[in-house]
C-alpha cells in the first residue's frame, strides 16, 4: 500500500480520558490505519466505552487530542465529522414508534441536504444496509417489537448506510447469537480490509479478538495501557492480570485460544 | 446472509419512505381546517347561509350577518384555531425535547406561570390588555425559572428538566389556589373560565396567527434534526446534530409558542398532548409531517371545540377546554386500544 493510504485515519495524541478525577487512560498515543480492525478490550468499567466516545469526540479528553484524517475533531464541522466516523453506540433508546427502514435511513442523516429528503438512492442505500446484515424483508416492522439481536443488528445496518471511513463500534456483537457475532465480525474486518476503513471495537470475547483484530489495546487499570499486535498484547500473563481470573492459552490448528483456568 | 428470504414483495423505495406522505396529509388536514372555518362562521344565534358566507368572504356586503361574522365570530375563529395549532405544535415539540410521548405543553410550568399571572390581575380588578400581559409575564417568568433551575451542575438533560418543570407548577399551582380561596366571589367565576380555557375574550387574534406561522416556518429546517434528538442525544450528536444548541432552542420556541396561546385563551388541555399523539399514531413520529400536521389538526380541533363551546347550551357559553377534554379522551382511548 501506499504511503499516502497508510496514513492515519484516526489518532490520538497524549491522551488523557477520566470521568470525575478517576483517570481511566493516560497518555494515549494511538494511530488507526486504513484497513486495520483495532479492538479494545479490559475489565467492566475500565473505561472502554468512555474511550470509545472521547475518540468519536462526543466528550472531551482531559488532556491531548484526538484527530480524524490529520484533523483535530473539534475543527470538523458536525456533518462533515458524522459523514467520516461513525459510532455504534452500546444500548438503543426507542422512545418513539419507528419503522425499521426509517431507523436505518437515520444513518444517511450527514449526507442529506438540511432542505432535501432522503432521495431514492438513500433508500437504496438503507437497504443494502438491511440486507448485509439478514434483516430484508423487516423494513416496515416497527423497531420496537424486535428482540434485542434483531435491533442490535438494526442499529449495525444503520452504521452501515452512515458509510463513514472510521468506524467505532461499543460491543458490536452483543446480544447476536453466535452465527451473526462471526458474521458480524467478518464484515466489519472485510470493510476494513476491502474498503480501507479504519474499525475501532469494544469486544469481550478474547478469541474473537484474536480471531478478527489486527491490534489490540487492552486498558489495565488506573489509566495504565498496553498497545499493539494482537499477538503480543494478549498474551496469558498479563491478560490473567487484566481480568483477575487465571487464563490459559491453548494452541489448535495454528491458532491460538484463551480459556479461563 | 441470506437465511431470511423477504418477507413480502415490497412497495416501491419511494412509498417506503416517510417523507412521502406530506404530499396528501397536509392538503387534507388544510382542508378539514377551511371546512371547519367555514362551520364557524355559519352557526350561532344567527344562522349564516352558504351563500351569505361566500359573499362576505368575496368581500361583498351582507348587513347584519355580515358584522357578526367579521366583527364577532371571525375574530374569536382566528383566536381559537391559532392557538390550537400553537398548543399543539408546542406539544410536539416539548414531546422530542423531554423524549416522552407524555409531554404536554405545559409540563414544564408555562400554563402555571401565566395563570398565576392573569388571576393575580383579576384579583387587582384589571382586565383586558393588562391581563393579558400579566399573563404572559407569569409565562415567561415560571420559563426562566425552570430554565435557571434545571441546569445545575451539568447538562440540561430531559429528567432533570421534567423534574424541575413539574416541581415550578406544582409551585404554582399552590399559588393559584391562594389566590383562588381569597378571592371575591364575583370574580371567582372569570378565574374558574380562565383556568379552564376560554376563547370568548380573545378578541386580537393577530399575535397567536403570527406566532404560529413563525412557530412553522422555525421547524421546517429544523425537523430532520428534531427526528434525531427524540432518538437520544448520542445518537443525535453522533450523526452531527448540534445536541446542545438544538435543546435549547427548541425549548426557547416551545414556551414562547405556548405562553402565547395561554396568554389569548387560557390553559386549554388535551389539544397539546392529544393532537401530536393522534397525528404520531396515524402518520408515524417524523417530524417534517407530524409539526405542521399537528399545528393543523390543533387549530381545527379547537376551533370545533369552541364553536361548541358556544352553541350546545347557548345562549350561555361553556369554557371551551371542558369541550377539548370531553372531545379528546374518548378518541384517544379509542386509538390508543386499536394500536394495541
Amino acid at each position: 500500500m501506499s504511503a499516502v493510504a497508510r496514513t492515519p485515519l484516526l489518532s490520538a495524541r497524549g491522551l488523557d480520558v477520566s470521568v470525575a478525577d478517576r483517570a481511566l487512560c493516560t497518555g494515549l498515543d494511538l494511530d488507526v490505519r486504513p484497513g486495520e480492525l483495532l479492538a479494545i478490550v479490559g475489565r467492566n468499567g475500565i473505561g472502554k466505552s468512555t474511550l470509545l466516545g472521547t475518540l468519536a469526540g462526543l466528550r472531551a479528553p482531559s488532556a491531548g487530542s484526538v484527530a480524524l484524517e490529520g484533523r483535530t475533531l473539534t475543527d470538523w464541522p458536525a456533518r462533515e465529522l458524522a459523514k467520516r466516523r461513525a459510532l455504534l453506540a452500546q444500548s438503543h433508546e426507542d422512545h418513539f414508534a419507528s419503522t425499521v427502514l426509517d431507523t436505518v435511513l437515520v444513518g444517511r442523516h450527514p449526507h442529506i441536504g438540511r432542505w432535501s429528503d432522503e432521495s431514492d438512492a438513500d433508500v437504496d442505500i438503507a437497504l443494502a444496509a438491511l440486507a448485509a446484515v439478514a434483516l430484508r424483508g423487516f423494513e416496515l416492522r416497527e423497531v420496537r417489537t424486535l428482540s434485542g439481536g434483531e435491533r442490535q443488528r438494526v442499529a449495525i445496518a444503520a452504521l452501515l448506510a452512515q458509510q463513514a471511513p472510521v468506524c467505532l463500534l461499543d460491543e458490536p456483537v452483543t446480544h447476536l447469537d453466535l452465527d451473526y457475532q462471526i458474521e458480524t465480525l467478518a464484515l466489519f474486518a472485510r470493510l476494513a480490509r476491502e474498503e480501507g476503513r479504519a474499525v475501532v471495537a469494544v469486544l469481550h470475547d478474547l478469541n474473537q479478538v484474536l480471531r478478527f483484530a489486527d491490534r489490540a489495546l487492552l486498558l489495565t487499570g488506573g489509566g495504565e495501557w498496553v498497545c499493539g499486535p494482537v499477538d503480543e498484547v494478549l498474551q496469558a500473563e498479563v491478560l490473567s492480570r487484566a481480568f483477575c481470573h487465571p487464563l490459559k492459552e491453548l494452541r489448535d490448528d495454528g491458532r491460538r485460544y484463551f480459556v479461563p483456568a | 446472509m441470506s437465511r431470511h428470504p423477504p418477507a413480502a414483495a415490497l412497495p416501491s423505495p419511494a412509498a417506503l419512505s416517510a417523507g412521502r406522505r406530506r404530499a396528501w396529509v397536509l392538503p387534507a388536514l388544510l382542508l378539514a381546517l377551511v371546512a371547519a372555518f367555514a362551520l364557524t362562521l355559519a352557526v350561532g344565534s344567527v344562522t349564516v347561509s352558504a351563500a351569505e358566507l361566500w359573499q362576505i368572504v368575496t368581500g361583498g356586503d351582507a348587513g347584519t350577518a355580515g358584522a357578526i361574522v367579521t366583527s364577532l365570530r371571525l375574530p374569536r375563529a382566528l383566536a381559537a384555531a391559532a392557538c390550537g395549532g400553537l398548543l399543539a405544535l408546542a406539544g410536539a415539540l416539548m414531546q422530542v425535547l423531554l423524549r416522552n410521548p407524555l409531554a404536554d405543553p405545559y409540563v414544564l410550568g408555562i400554563s402555571g406561570g401565566a395563570a398565576v399571572g392573569a388571576l393575580l390581575a383579576m384579583l387587582a380588578g384589571v382586565a383586558g390588555m393588562l391581563l393579558e400581559l400579566s399573563a404572559f409575564v407569569g409565562a415567561l417568568g415560571a420559563m426562566a425559572l425552570v430554565f435557571g433551575l434545571s441546569h445545575g451542575q451539568g447538562s440540561r438533560t430531559p429528567t432533570r428538566l421534567l423534574l424541575t418543570g413539574v416541581i415550578v407548577s406544582a409551585g404554582c399551582g399552590a399559588a393559584v389556589s391562594f389566590i383562588l380561596a381569597v378571592a371575591s366571589e364575583q370574580s371567582l367565576r372569570g378565574m374558574l373560565f380562565w383556568l379552564m380555557g376560554d376563547a370568548s375574550t380573545a378578541s386580537r387574534p393577530g399575535v397567536a396567527v403570527g406566532a404560529l406561522v413563525a412557530g412553522l416556518i422555525a421547524c421546517a429546517p429544523l425537523a430532520r434534526d428534531l427526528n434525531l434528538l427524540a432518538r437520544g442525544d448520542a445518537t443525535a450528536q453522533t450523526l452531527g446534530v448540534p445536541v446542545a444548541r438544538l435543546r435549547l432552542m427548541v425549548y426557547l420556541l416551545a414556551s414562547a409558542l405556548t405562553a402565547i396561546a395561554v396568554t389569548t385563551v387560557g390553559s386549554v388541555g388535551f389539544v397539546g398532548l392529544v393532537v401530536p399523539h393522534l397525528i404520531r399514531l396515524a402518520f408515524g413520529n417524523d417530524q417534517r409531517l407530524l409539526l405542521p400536521a399537528s399545528a393543523l389538526a390543533g387549530a381545527t380541533l379547537l376551533l370545533l371545540a369552541d364553536t361548541a363551546a358556544r352553541t350546545v347550551i347557548a345562549p350561555a357559553q361553556l369554557p371551551v377546554g371542558v369541550l377539548t377534554a370531553l372531545l379528546g379522551v374518548p378518541v384517544f382511548l379509542f386509538l390508543l386500544n386499536r394500536n394495541r
